[in-house]
């Protein structure tokens, strides 16, 4: 039986600093992730204006998630993985659900101004590598890198 | 962590003021309130000022939103007119460029003159 509360499991080791979420698939507990990512990346150093987008970049990510890969499913769960340390932040999110077509995934041109679309463009800007792993069995994993100035 | 919409009759027509966090969960609120607008909406409704100033947060879902309210008013001949946008929800709409596409005000009287 799946544990649908949100789970924090806060792992800080030496090496790497590793902070792991594991969050249901509703949306009401979005902002659990908002308000974990937000002081991790003031303390990596970032200025907070850098700190708002990306929070806002990864509560992107996770609504597509929601939206996409579990089609609105709110019973299941994805995790989050967040490595701080050697000048980078990066956020590593995993689900179990639909695989997306990576070819298909490019933000929308901003001139046309219409409803939707804007979440890919936010992720994009926001973080300076964005990549889809989709070879695991079972699994996909979005791995966000946004480097130090 | 919710969102609460109230909705005032002005005399240009309506003033919407959001407070709270506007995301994937919360975003279907305002629009429902921007339904009861659009569905209470005289013939003469020349504006519709949404209040922004208490929203700490908007993600894409909010943008969303607020651009359908934009081009319903837009089909009805109203203006929809943001005010007192709190900063980090005006670092989105500088991170989407849409300041040139949504009139923005820093006051609500502002937004209300020459309606």
């Amino acid at each position: 039986m799946k544990d649908n509360r949100a789970k924090t499991t806060i792992e800080r080791e030496r090496s790497n600093e590793v902070v792991s979420l594991v969050v249901p698939s509703h949306p009401k507990y979005l902002y659990v992730i908002r308000s974990a990512i937000f002081p991790l990346v003031m303390d990596a150093g970032f200025p907070k204006r850098e700190a708002q987008r990306v929070v806002l970049a990864v509560d992107e990510a996770c609504s597509n998630i929601i939206k996409y890969a579990y089609e609105g499913d709110y019973t299941r769960s994805y995790s989050l993985d967040i490595t701080i340390g050697q000048g980078k932040f990066v956020v590593e999110l995993k689900d179990s659900g639909r695989k997306p077509d990576v070819s298909k995934i490019v933000p929308r041109k901003l001139d046309d101004v219409k409803p939707g679309g804007l979440g890919t463009h936010f992720i994009a800007s926001v973080f300076d590598s964005v990549q889809y792993d989709t070879s695991r069995e079972g699994c996909t994993v979005l791995t966000l890198v946004k480097e130090k100035q | 962590m919710g969102v609460e919409v109230t909705l005032e009759k002005i005399n240009a027509g309506f003033l919407l003021k959001v407070k709270g966090d506007v995301d994937m969960n919360t975003s279907s609120d305002v629009r429902g309130a921007l339904a009861q607008v659009f569905e209470q909406q005289s013939s003469g409704m020349k504006a519709l000022l949404i209040d922004l100033s208490q929203v700490r947060y908007m993600d894409s879902s909010g943008i969303a939103t607020l651009i359908e309210g934009m081009q319903h008013c837009m089909k009805k001949g109203a203006r929809l007119r943001l005010c007192e946008l709190s900063p980090s929800v005006r670092d989105v709409f500088e991170l989407a460029r849409l300041g040139s596409v949504f009139e923005i005000f820093p006051t609500i009287s502002e937004a209300s003159a020459g309606l």
